[in-house]
């Protein structure tokens, strides 16, 4: 074998301690909690070690498929250490919480605890994620198409950043929630105020950002198609708004952020469902368990959201490849 | 029907003056052009030469029609120039190509902005070949070197089938080597299409090089000093006897003008 083909063998191959290393955290944690948890209740002790055969047991058939399937390798590489951290996170808040009880009761349940409100209350959590989602997205896509229609007018427009510039300094840096009690009577339903109060939100990054990339289109390339024979209408679509996307997109993002923030805020204080009625009714029955089984879910649903909006990037900015760093 | 087409693609450029507000002082301005008049014959190609800061790319803005003169008269043909359109194309220093168009579709532009993709798309790949980029269709312009890219740029204007091509120091950034290949390049298109070109340089062997006439121009107010005949064969030597001789010429021209300019003021 010539050192070529050594290396490439080397590297074709997942090292056996990077295969084990989930299994091993899994068992390890799952002995710290039979350790310290000996007189927990036995239904949450069995959730949760059914979670640990579950993982270990995915675990080796991936070991074993990752053998026929590259792709699975290289996954497996770049995923494994993460996992094998998150798993070993489990188990310090385990001791933390339940073994030397460093932070206060009930307001810190345990991961096995939050594993089994996870569970009981699933069908509620369910239903909770479905409406945030719905208010997300409604929310979210008014305030996008409002906030690039009016980005785009300002932007290209002097007369009009005359006019609504002035408007959007003023009004856009007002947080969208401390508009709540007055979108509370002006709209007909929560759901709706809320959805408002979400496109609020994310309107003013989008315009903010859509305006900039839209006005500091280079001039050459207006000039550029200009002397190809452009007319107003191309300059707008296919050279100023194309030139602005790299902005826009960084519009996208800051607006996700604010809608989440407002999501949650609006679902807690006037819309009566969705993930963040759900933490503050829980709160109200003092069941932290469900708090944080709620959180957990929010991190999901919220971090899903984002990685698509990021995927769509990728795959509208592809020109950009090999020029910035994402 | 030949000479009916050139005779509509001739320039005419008559006292035209232009001036730009000093940043500074809000109510004076600069006089950046001062009444310069000159005409280029259809399918001649045309140099303008002279030290920077002379307004030649002033005067092939406004020929583009991208700016509009104080006074004086931009004649196309037998149209006035209002304002740019797709008769006149413009190739910068900087390509200028849309990143995120692939090469492609930058070539596409012309027949977009003037929505006639559908009729013409065959021309497309015609152009490509023409500047032989056939393979590069699908890249992005970041993927091109420089040469690569001004020969895309080149392309991209010459679709439309301008009357007019106005190159505005348009090989100034290739290195040496690749300079040398795109002056054959250009002169190649231009004896194939016979566009009418003004090329602005301030490269004096490229402009003895490759144009038919030069016009050399002095700052401060800027003005047409002088117009050369280059009446060689092409293809020419770079290293002849009156290569060299007409670049004495210019040079010493330039040098005598800038010495005038700085004792004058």
């Amino acid at each position: 074998m010539n050192a070529n083909g050594a290396i490439t063998n080397e590297r074709s191959r997942l090292p056996w301690p990077m295969q084990l290393a989930v299994p091993a955290a899994s068992l390890i944690t799952f002995g710290t909690h039979l350790l310290i948890a000996q007189n927990a209740p036995p239904l949450e002790t069995r959730s949760y070690m059914l979670l640990f055969w579950e993982i270990v047991g995915v675990s080796i058939v991936l070991a074993i498929a990752q053998k026929f399937w590259p792709v699975l390798r290289r996954w497996m590489r770049h995923m494994w250490p993460i996992f094998t951290a998150a798993i070993l996170f489990l188990g310090v808040w385990d001791v933390i919480t339940v073994g030397l009880h460093l932070l206060p009761l009930p307001y810190f349940p345990g991961p096995a605890a939050v594993l089994r409100s996870l569970i009981s209350d699933r069908g509620l959590l369910l239903d909770s994620t479905w409406h945030s989602l719905v208010l997300l997205v409604s929310g979210y896509t008014l305030g996008v198409i409002v906030g690039l229609v009016s980005g785009v007018c300002i932007g290209w427009s002097s007369s009009v950043r005359y006019w609504g510039m002035p408007l959007l300094k003023v009004v856009g840096p007002i947080p969208a929630t401390a508009w709540i009690p007055i979108a509370m009577v002006v709209s007909p339903s929560a759901i709706m105020s809320s959805a408002g109060l979400i496109a609020l939100a994310v309107w003013f990054p989008v315009t903010m950002l859509t305006a900039s990339g839209v006005s500091n289109t280079r001039a050459s390339y207006l000039d550029v198609a200009r002397t190809l024979g452009a007319g107003r209408l191309y300059l707008i679509f296919r050279v100023a708004i194309p030139a602005a996307i790299p902005n826009i997109f960084i519009g996208l993002f800051m607006g996700l952020g604010a809608s989440f923030l407002t999501l949650v805020v609006a679902e807690s204080v006037g819309v009566k469902s969705g993930l963040g009625w759900y933490v503050s009714w829980a709160q109200g029955w003092a069941e932290y368990g469900k708090v944080f089984a709620a959180l957990i879910i929010m991190a999901a649903f919220f971090s899903t959201v984002m990685t698509l909006l990021f995927k769509l990037r990728d795959r509208v900015l592809v020109w950009q490849k090999g020029i910035i760093k994402w | 029907m030949t000479t009916n087409i050139a005779a509509a693609s001739g320039v005419r450029v008559h006292e035209i003056c232009k001036s730009f507000p000093v940043p500074d002082a809000p109510d004076t301005s600069r006089l950046a052009l001062g009444d310069i008049s000159f005409s280029i014959a259809a399918g001649e190609l045309v140099s303008l030469v002279g030290p920077s800061g002379c307004g030649k790319s002033t005067l092939l803005r406004l020929v583009a029609g991208l700016d509009v003169p104080d006074s004086g008269e931009l004649v196309v043909g037998n149209q006035k120039i209002v304002g740019p359109s797709a008769e006149r194309g413009l190739v910068f220093q900087d390509p200028n190509l849309f990143p995120w168009l692939s090469v492609r579709r930058n070539i596409e532009t012309g027949l977009v902005a003037r929505g006639v993709l559908r009729e013409k798309r065959n021309e497309v790949s015609e152009f490509m070949r023409l500047v032989g980029l056939e393979t590069f269709a699908n890249a992005y312009p970041h993927h091109l070197s420089g040469g690569m890219a001004q020969r895309v740029a080149l392309a991209r204007a010459l679709i439309n089938h301008p009357k007019v091509l106005l190159l505005d120091e348009p090989l100034g950034a290739l290195d040496a080597f690749t300079r040398m290949r795109m002056q054959d390049e250009v002169l190649r298109l231009w004896e194939n299409r016979r566009t009418t070109m003004l090329l602005v340089t301030h490269d004096i062997d490229e402009a003895i090089y490759m144009s038919d006439r030069i016009l050399i121009m002095t700052p401060a107010p800027s003005r047409i000093d002088r117009e050369i005949d280059i009446d060689l064969r092409r293809p020419r030597d770079r290293t002849g006897d009156s290569f060299l001789r007409f670049r004495g010429e210019i040079l010493e021209h330039l040098h005598f003008a800038g010495n005038a300019a700085s004792t004058s003021t």
